[in-house]
């Protein structure tokens, strides 16, 4: 198809409205930047086998971190280097997605380096463009793996040496030597001719996807002036007298002929399988319970939680938040732990809510369940007026400072050695909370820690610990219970 | 399929001008001053311009006749909605 006129591709946006500043009608790439070139060329494309629909950019970290601003597809920004693991999650999750991996050289060939060597030997059918300009251009022309020997950048004063830096890495040349690749070619943004080949070598591997045949990388070597310091004319020279000596051109891998399409294997779900394999029913009904009649004061609660790691915490959140659901509240869990599983701290944040909730996390906090010493410490005053703090008094010996609260004494720890193990003192506390809360029915937090406990033979322990909870507050009931020990 | 015509890039191709009805459009606001499309043009009818853009910069600019429409210009220049190449005349 020939056009009559060469103009602005429409899979870009007409005003770059998410660009920041006043400028919306021009990109915010260097003059004479290589980006501006390859972008054309692949929405020029996208136009042309009418996929803006189905595409979906990833823009890792770099300068084209931005490409959201002007293709007019989907867009989903990667950590540095992981565009490749996102692509393969959205082209599996989508199939008929047309996903493109849009990375530089310090993206892919650094940090990214283990990321594209095993998307390209999965051979993902996905399209990835390679923009090599042999430098770090967007945090300030640092060198990178693909920087030439000899080549002076803000890390190399001197010029880089084999010796110490090692030698540019050519990923066309080493990816070629995996089995799946389909297709991979080497080519630069210079003059009218190699553009062209740009252009072409774009095409074919947005087809290659396409048609599923796999991984295709096309590596382009693109200029950056603002980078190398150099005027856009010369910079464009450079590609081609620099270089492309040391990244020489061509196709490395083509199997686009041999390459037979991936046919995925849609499995159709009866209504009836997906909800064995949601474990849900028909109307939900069997699942749901009332809602019972909550005090004002104890309505819509902020729930934090917190302890050491191992204790239970972010399960009893779960917990809290899985019996809200089934009670028909609208609920969010919120974990913050530490790398370790046992022995650090761990606290979790939990809203249950009658109305919408628009941030899992609440400046202030309406309940708080501190397990050890250093929780309370930690948020103590944290907790709203007339708020309700639970105190495991097993591991607390202080009590409460505050006096603007409502404080419940629980020793959770000793209730749960008493049913033969220390680590339900979490369903002391449940039980605890719900008793006082009366936020949810007993029936609904048992069915709950019945579904969600996966080794059945701590259902007895874990339903004594949670009664023996909901039993040590009922009990207490006539006793003062505000700051003082039960 | 290239729509370059490739022959065309090689040497001037239109030393009599005007011969093609073709024409370039570039939009001033727009243009960074980067050059590449002036080094690309084989028939070399594209110029510095004087004034100053928002910018900052000074555009390029078609000195009015001779463009043979080859589209050179609009694949090197990097900036998506500078530039406009009539391939012939009659697009207004």
């Amino acid at each position: 198809m020939v056009k009559d006129i060469l103009e602005k591709p429409e899979s870009f946006y007409e005003i770059f409205e998410r660009k920041s500043g006043s400028n919306k009608l021009t990109t915010h790439y260097c003059p004479g930047c290589g980006h501006g070139v390859i972008h054309k060329l692949i929405a020029e494309a996208m136009d042309e086998f009418g996929i803006g629909d189905r595409a979906v950019m990833i823009s890792p970290v770099g300068c084209s971190v931005f490409a959201y601003y002007y293709f007019d597809c989907g867009n989903v920004q990667a950590p540095h280097g992981r565009a490749p693991a996102v692509a393969t999650g959205i082209k599996r999750a989508i199939p008929d997605s047309i996903v493109i991996s849009y990375q530089g050289d310090g993206d892919l060939a650094g940090i990214g380096g283990n990321e594209i060597l095993h998307a390209a030997n999965r051979g993902e059918n996905i399209t990835v463009f390679f923009v090599n300009n042999a430098i770090y251009g967007m945090t300030g022309s640092q060198m990178a793996p693909t920087t030439l020997i000899g080549q002076k950048t803000t890390t190399t004063p001197y010029g880089r040496s084999a010796r110490n830096e090692g030698y540019p890495i050519k990923v066309c040349e080493l990816l070629s030597s995996l089995e799946a690749p389909v297709y991979l070619e080497r080519v630069a943004i210079t003059d009218a001719k190699n553009v062209m080949k740009v252009r072409k070598a774009i095409r074919k591997g947005l087809q290659n996807q396409i048609e599923g045949k796999g991984f295709s990388l096309i590596e382009i070597l693109s200029p950056c002036p603002t980078g190398w310091g150099m005027k856009p004319v010369d910079a464009k020279n450079w590609v081609d007298e620099v270089l492309m000596k040391t990244f020489q051109l061509g196709v490395f891998k083509d199997k686009t002929a041999e390459a037979a399409p991936e046919i995925i294997e849609q499995k159709e779900f009866t209504s009836d399988e997906i909800l064995k394999i949601l474990g849900a029913s028909k109307n939900g009904s069997d699942f749901l319970y009332d809602k019972p009649e909550v005090k004002i004061n104890y309505q819509n609660p902020r729930i934090k939680i917190s302890g050491f790691g191992g204790q239970g915490i972010l399960f009893l959140g779960q917990l809290l938040s899985q019996s809200a659901m089934r009670s028909g509240y609208y609920t969010t869990w919120l974990p913050s732990y530490g790398p370790e599983v046992r022995g650090g701290t761990a606290n979790c944040h939990i809203i249950i809510s009658n109305n919408r909730i628009g941030s899992p996390l609440g400046a202030e906090t309406d309940v708080l369940i501190a397990m050890n010493l250093p929780s309370l410490d930690k948020f103590e005053n944290d907790v709203r007026k007339d708020g309700l703090i639970l105190v495991n008094s097993s591991l607390i010996s202080r009590n409460v400072k505050r006096n603007d609260v409502e404080v419940l004494y629980v020793p959770a720890t000793e209730l749960a050695d008493e049913v033969g193990n220390t680590k339900v003192a979490n369903l002391v506390m449940l039980g605890a909370y719900t008793a006082k809360s009366k936020i949810f029915s007993h029936d609904c937090v048992l069915f709950t820690a019945n579904e969600t406990v996966k080794k059945k033979e701590f259902l007895k322990v874990n339903e004594e610990a949670f009664r023996k909870g909901m039993e040590y507050v009922l009990n207490n009931k006539h006793k003062k219970i505000k700051n003082t020990i039960l | 399929m290239s729509e370059l015509n490739l022959e065309m890039v090689k040497e001037d191709p239109n030393p009599a001008r005007k011969k093609h009805n073709a024409r370039v459009e570039i939009d001033g606001a727009l243009c960074k001053e980067c050059l590449l499309c002036i080094e690309a043009c084989a028939p070399d009818v594209l110029k510095v311009s004087e004034t100053l853009n928002k910018m900052g910069y000074h555009p390029v600019e078609y000195i009015g006749d001779g463009c043979t429409g080859c589209g050179v210009c609009f694949y090197v220049c990097p900036e998506p909605g500078t530039i406009k190449v009539y391939k012939k005349i009659k697009a207004a």
